[in-house]
């Protein structure tokens, strides 16, 4: 069976740019220089999923999502 | 033996703003639908509205899962394009036409059409065109704010819901009017589709090129004659569509092609080129919804580009931090020939919005930056090549959001 693989997404919209989620996996994502988060394009790896639902959970905004993709 | 020239076909010019017999046959049975569908198809129509997705691929689409509405788009924000409000008030009744074809295709019981609130006369044609049908459909006209993204498809879809017209995350033909799957539709691209309905593929493709079928309408702009809206093939050399327009009135310096989400070029570089996606690639631009504004010699690019930027950040509808605080940062540094500035900050705001604004902004001020390098090079010197500084490009003055 293959892993499906999780994606970090951000509702620009919802997103009031608090920085926690680079906070808790700074290997993820960065800041811009107004603070917004960057987050990667590549699937998120499985070494940091732990790390990227815990930052989902904890987005004051709730504007951070997992998604699958194929 | 002699080799004749092939008979120079006449070039096409009036279908969309030309006059059709009579309004369409009505109701399509279940089979006729599907005919017609693939007639949309065969027929190789792509949306005008400027992102140019294939017209059948949204309309199957959006007849899987069956629409509440059709929203046919005709609020045309972008103060440089008109060519949706002459298509309105010349030829109402083919986009009216192709707005029914539409919802019989998506099975939708209602079309709400929409203009931009400020163009009165647009509204009162549609409206004299729609009191003289009796199609089996509801119908609403909808007059919506007059801001540049108020027309984007999901900020259209907000504000017919009753919130302000501004972009939101959701996608109109999942979650749209009501919250139920909607097909929003370029009028341009409806008033095809009529097209098409009536007279068939192998008809519309009779007009244009192989990849890129039909006629389009044009916007004009800046140094000629006859500033306005023209139908042409696709494929017709850019010179022969100026020409249209009277001509030149000066030594064109540099042409913005597709509006403020659009690019420059050298003059030189494009106007001997197709009217084409095709021929514009390799500049890196591409006809959105063919807005070309032809900057005269004697004008200051630059000083045009930083007000355009500075309309654009003005514009963001304040929702998303990397177009709010990216924008006017990009527009102060296009101001000060900060061109390093301009380079870090265009990763941090291109395709970092829930809509294209902030991408298609950092499209029009990169190709600013490029094109206008040397007169950057002046400006930094304290000179300036601009003799006339009369505004060329126009901006809009709405302020409503409801």
């Amino acid at each position: 069976m293959s892993h499906v693989t999780l994606q970090l997404k951000v509702n620009p919209i919802l997103c009031d740019g608090y920085g926690q989620c680079a906070e808790l996996i700074p290997e993820l994502i960065e800041l811009d220089e107004w603070g917004y988060p960057i987050v990667p394009r590549e699937p998120v790896g499985r070494r940091f999923e732990p790390d990227a639902r815990r930052a989902v959970r904890m987005c004051p905004r709730l504007a951070l999502s997992l998604e699958s993709v194929r | 033996m002699s080799v004749m020239p092939a008979p120079e076909r006449a070039p096409v010019r009036s279908r969309l703003l030309g006059a059709h017999d009579g309004p369409l046959p009505r109701r399509l049975n279940a089979r006729e639908r599907e005919l017609l569908l693939a007639e949309v198809e065969a027929s190789g129509l792509r949306g005008r509205g400027g992102a140019g997705f294939p017209t059948a691929v949204k309309l199957a689409t959006v007849a899987k899962s069956g629409a509440a509405v059709v929203v046919a788009n005709g609020t045309e924000g972008e103060p440089a394009s008109w060519k949706d409000k002459v298509l309105l008030s010349t030829n109402p009744n083919l986009v009216v036409d192709g707005a029914f074809a539409a919802a019989q295709l998506v099975r939708a019981r209602a079309v709400i059409f929409t203009v931009g609130r400020m163009h009165t006369g647009v509204r009162r044609a549609l409206e004299r065109a729609l009191g003289e049908r009796d199609d089996d459909v509801e119908v609403y006209l909808e007059s919506a704010p007059d801001r540049f993204v108020a027309g984007e498809e999901s900020a259209l879809v907000n504000w017919l819901n009753g919130h302000d017209a501004r972009p939101t995350i959701h996608r109109p033909f999942q979650k749209g009017f009501d919250g139920k799957p909607t097909l929003v539709q370029n009028v341009e691209t409806l008033a095809n589709l009529g097209l098409v309905a009536r007279y068939g593929a192998r008809w519309f493709r009779e007009a244009g090129t192989e990849d890129e079928p039909g006629t389009v309408l044009v916007t004009v702009h800046g140094a000629v004659r006859q500033p306005g809206v023209v139908e042409v093939e696709l494929g017709t050399p850019i010179r022969d569509v100026l020409q249209r327009f009277g001509g030149l009135t000066a030594l064109p310096q540099a042409l913005l092609i597709g509006g403020y989400f659009g690019t420059w070029v050298r003059a030189h570089d494009a106007i001997d080129l197709p009217l084409t996606n095709a021929a514009l690639a390799p500049l890196g631009a591409s006809l959105g919804a063919r807005t070309i504004v032809v900057l005269p010699q004697g004008a200051c690019g630059l000083e045009e580009s930083v007000r355009v930027a500075r309309y654009l950040a003005q514009e963001s509808a304040g929702q998303c931090g990397p177009c709010v605080f990216g924008l006017p940062a990009m527009a102060e540094a296009l101001e000060r020939l900060d061109v390093d500035r301009l380079r870090r900050l265009t990763p941090q705001v291109s395709g970092r919005g829930a809509c294209a604004h902030p991408t298609g902004a950092t499209r029009f001020i990169a190709s600013a930056v490029n094109v206008f390098a040397d007169e950057i090079q002046r400006h930094r010197s304290g000179r300036c090549s601009g003799r006339s500084h009369l505004p060329v490009l126009p901006v809009g003055a709405s302020t409503e959001w409801r």
